[in-house]
């Protein structure tokens, strides 16, 4: 079983490959498309790369979901995320960390959400679960 | 007026297709391509890009045959690409592209080109390739639904990869029988 160093180390040098940024690029707070460069294609090559290394199954969409509020009105109000859009937030990713998000929540913030640290949490959840995958 | 469509295929047969897996294609250099003619004046070399280029389409074909070319698969992102020689005019370009990974909204290819001349073959560049289905619902808005990428050109091609997966298929039926 790895521990969450292996986790966070293996993450780490996938996003090496995957975003061709240097390895002190990377730190747990790093976002991925603001810090480390990444445009929307990278995403699927670090899903590839994630499924490989760790042999796990990446549903499409739970790692990166690709739309999470469509456009809503209950979950978007001008520009900013509802209480009610928090909460789908929350069940779409139970890896992320909200709390900063939570205080000022524009929609135009999300992305910050992915970070270095939210895939190793998500890694860890999966390998977990009881079923592997 | 006439208009000259040019055309932008760089293999010139599939000699090799094995469904969701692996397949090759050979393509011909011809001193009569127009690339030659400034890559360069006297010292014709077949350009890194074309070659890319020719792997990529081999590679979309494997992919998109997966969904009977229904989906639109583009290029979209080259990893890595490494060139080891070059390739001159009389010479046969060997593609060999094998699927790494397929999923719903793309899949990568990793992609070889050997030379052969007299005999002998020699691998001259190797790249990872990655893919990606053009979003359905996107590409009818701004394209309509004509698939450009598995247009009419490439229709001969696309031919002879369905003869040539099910002589695939069949032996590999054939050969789990004899066992």
């Amino acid at each position: 079983m790895l521990s969450q160093d292996q986790i966070y180390s293996k993450v780490s040098a996938t996003l090496v490959e995957a975003l061709n940024v240097d390895e002190d690029d990377i730190t747990p707070e790093a976002t991925l498309q603001g810090d480390l460069g990444a445009e929307s294609i990278d995403f699927l090559d670090i899903v590839f790369r994630l499924e490989r290394e760790f042999g796990i199954k990446i549903p499409r969409g739970e790692l990166f979901p690709e739309s999470i509020f469509q456009g809503d009105p209950d979950f978007v109000q001008n520009g900013r995320v509802t209480d009610k859009g928090l909460s789908e937030l929350r069940a779409r990713m139970p890896f992320a960390d909200l709390s900063d998000f939570e205080k000022n929540p524009e929609v135009t913030a999300i992305s910050d959400l992915f970070t270095v640290h939210m895939i190793a949490r998500y890694i860890q959840g999966k390998l977990d679960a009881p079923n592997g995958n | 007026m006439r208009f000259l469509v040019m055309r932008w295929i760089w293999i010139d047969r599939f000699v090799e297709f094995h469904r969701g897996k692996a397949a090759r294609a050979v393509k011909n250099l011809s001193l009569a391509e127009d690339h030659f003619a400034d890559h360069f004046p006297g010292f014709p070399v077949m350009p890194a890009a074309l070659m890319l280029e020719g792997l990529a389409q081999a590679g979309g074909i494997l992919v998109g045959e997966l969904n009977e070319f229904r989906e639109k698969v583009v290029l979209a992102k080259i990893p890595a690409a490494r060139f080891f020689g070059e390739a001159l005019a009389g010479d046969q370009l060997i593609y060999d592209v094998e699927v790494l990974h397929a999923r719903p909204e793309g899949a990568s290819v990793l992609g070889k080109v050997s030379v052969a001349a007299n005999g002998k073959s020699a691998l001259i560049a190797e790249a990872e390739i990655f893919f990606a289905y053009l979003d359905q619902a996107r590409s009818r808005q701004l394209f309509g639904e004509h698939n450009f990428v598995f247009g009419s050109e490439l229709r001969l091609l696309l031919d002879s990869v369905r003869v040539l997966a099910e002589q695939s298929d069949a032996q590999k039926a054939l050969a789990a029988q004899e066992v």
